[in-house]
């Protein structure tokens, strides 16, 4: 139980420290912060890494092979997609014409 | 220092690199640098997980690894930047079923057919739940905006079906603390997967942004309860900050549509407005201009805004649009962009394809900055934009898109539409702009009409060049 309250004390910090961050995001990067809080979101696959490591039965290694997966493809691909964007946007420090 | 110290500094280190990765995001001078922290520190983390104890199965990780890392790089390399929202959502899918699998899998592991306490079951239970409900929810987003699927099937008792959902989904959750049945948790994870389902397949291309959003935010919330179940912290400072981003770009969106997100989510568009409901003016036609016309009408301007819509996301005219803002400024025209917070089809999708195209942040305005500029404004030019640009949001308390601000594009001099056709836009409601006699329309695929735009512009003659153009012509 005091595990989950530690937990709780973490979750409800990191939301603050979260809203303050992304408030100063201007607008014209709602995209990029999109996408890269979903590459964020993508270190589920270090908990999949975790059960997948601990599996023992074929269930469970088809279950935590999934979950790597998917997490994997979550990770690079927001990832990538990300610099991708914001590769277009750091062009133009200025706004040269 | 044991390993599980070292493991644990590791995690710590990358949970300090999301919040620098998103605090660089603030500039679009830092971002790209911002996100390559966050890349860094997400690779630290992922190489400590390695070390942990007791880990095995090495290589089948190795494998699934491989596999998602060269789907997901291979296919966020080939992606169009406007097909940007579909792969975000579908990139969010993944991120989301993987934590309803992590969730499940621990049940699994601690149950080990024992039973496990209350507290940690019900976290199992809806983090499973909400993760199941993200990954049915974006991969029918993702359909929905690669157009594998048309749409926004109405359903009038989707609230109800819903909402029975939810109600079946809290008995197994709870049927789940008392019984600890593994049958139980698949019950549960089948119907939060309806429940996706059914939320997201009434809605409509437009809403989007907001559906988005919140499929963002119920991803950041499953990882963050993963990382409850797994007593993880990364996890749940993570998830938490996802939670956030997620949660305050939905309100943002919500708001900009002046829709409650319940609304969004269960009320569909109400009844598609009759026909007649649109009052228009006694007489009032629609008039088309040529792009002669329209391209002299905009060389000899002063100012002209261009509105840019979803329809420029489909046609992928940015270049075009950009070529042709580029021939007005050198002609001295005063070219800017007028962004509404929901064109397009995800929170800032018009400032990718803006920025794809090489125009200049001090041209692109966001929606309070430019309103008050459109009455000194000679010329719009509307770009597959329709519902944004509606004065019957403004002015008619019957109409269904009654209170959603609107750029006042209508208070301009003229206005040129660029449209396929008369069709209405997504809210299924004629637009007043277009029989306003200060309105004329360009019929025509939006890549087509601004490159014949461009070339005519580029033929138009000024006072001074070599040629000289009779006066009238200004008329």
């Amino acid at each position: 139980m005091t595990e989950i309250l530690l937990g709780a004390y973490v979750f409800i910090l990191a939301i603050v420290v979260g809203f303050e961050v992304i408030g100063r995001v201007p607008s014209m990067l709602h995209t990029p912060l999109m996408s890269g809080t979903n590459a964020i979101h993508g270190v589920v696959l270090v908990g999949a890494i975790l059960v997948c490591g601990q599996a023992h039965t074929t269930l469970t290694r088809i279950i935590g092979f999934v979950a790597v997966l998917l997490g994997a493809l979550n990770v690079f691909g927001g990832f990538v997609v990300s610099d991708r964007m914001l590769l277009m946007f750091r062009a133009r420090p200025g706004g040269r014409t | 220092m044991s390993r599980v110290d070292i493991i644990g500094i590791a995690y710590l280190f990358a949970s300090l690199t999301f919040i620098v990765g998103l605090r660089l995001l603030s500039s679009p001078v830092t971002a790209r640098q911002g996100n390559r922290v966050a890349a860094v520190g997400m690779a630290v983390a992922i190489i400590a997980t390695l070390f942990q104890p007791g880990m095995s199965n090495y290589v089948l990780i190795g494998i699934a690894v491989v596999i998602g890392a060269a789907i997901g790089t291979g296919s966020a390399r080939g992606v169009k930047m406007t097909a940007m929202p579909q792969m975000v959502a579908i990139f969010n899918g993944m991120g989301g079923g993987a934590a309803a699998l992590v969730a499940a899998l621990e049940f699994i592991h601690q149950t080990n057919g024992g039973s496990i306490e209350a507290p940690r079951a019900a976290t199992i239970a809806l983090g499973a739940a909400i993760g199941a409900v993200s990954f049915a929810g974006s991969v029918i987003a993702f359909a929905k905006l690669q157009e594998l699927m048309r749409g926004s099937m109405f359903v009038r008792q989707a609230k109800y079906l819903n909402g029975l959902l939810v109600l079946v989904i809290v008995a197994l959750g709870i049927a789940l603390v008392v019984s600890s049945s593994q049958w139980i948790l698949l019950v549960l994870l089948i119907v939060a997967l309806l429940l996706g389902l059914a939320l997201v397949v009434p809605i409509g291309g437009a809403d989007m942004p907001v559906v988005i959003s919140l499929m963002n935010s119920l991803t950041g919330i499953a990882v963050a309860l993963a990382g409850f179940v797994q007593n993880n912290e990364l996890l749940i400072v993570s998830g938490a900050l996802v939670g956030a981003s997620g949660t305050l770009l939905t309100q943002l969106m919500a708001k900009a549509m002046n829709r409650p997100l319940s609304n969004v989510l269960f009320g569909g568009m109400g009844a598609a407005p009759s026909a007649a409901g649109l009052e228009l003016p006694a007489g009032a036609t629609v008039r088309e201009i040529s792009v002669d016309d329209a391209a002299v009408l905009m060389s000899y301007s002063q100012r002209v805004v261009i509105v840019p819509g979803y329809g420029l996301a489909v046609a992928q005219a940015q270049h075009q649009v950009r070529e042709l803002s580029d021939i007005l400024g050198e002609r001295g025209v005063q070219v800017k962009y007028a962004i509404h917070p929901v064109a397009g089809r995800m929170p800032g999708h018009m400032n990718v394809l803006l920025a794809e195209a090489d125009v200049p942040y001090s041209q692109v305005q966001e929606m309070d900055a430019i309103n008050g500029e459109f009455p000194s404004t000679d010329v719009v030019l509307v770009v597959g934009a329709n519902d944004i640009t509606n004065p019957g949001a403004r002015d008619d308390p019957g109409s269904a898109i009654y209170g959603m601000p609107i750029l006042n594009v209508d208070y301009a001099q003229h206005v040129i539409v660029l449209k396929r056709s008369m069709r209405p836009g997504f809210a299924g409601i004629d637009n007043v702009l277009y029989y306003n006699s200060k309105t004329a329309m360009l019929f025509g695929d939006a890549k087509e009409s601004l490159q014949k735009l461009v070339a005519a512009s580029k033929a138009v003659s000024m006072p001074g060049s070599a040629r000289k153009e009779p006066e009238a012509v200004k008329a």
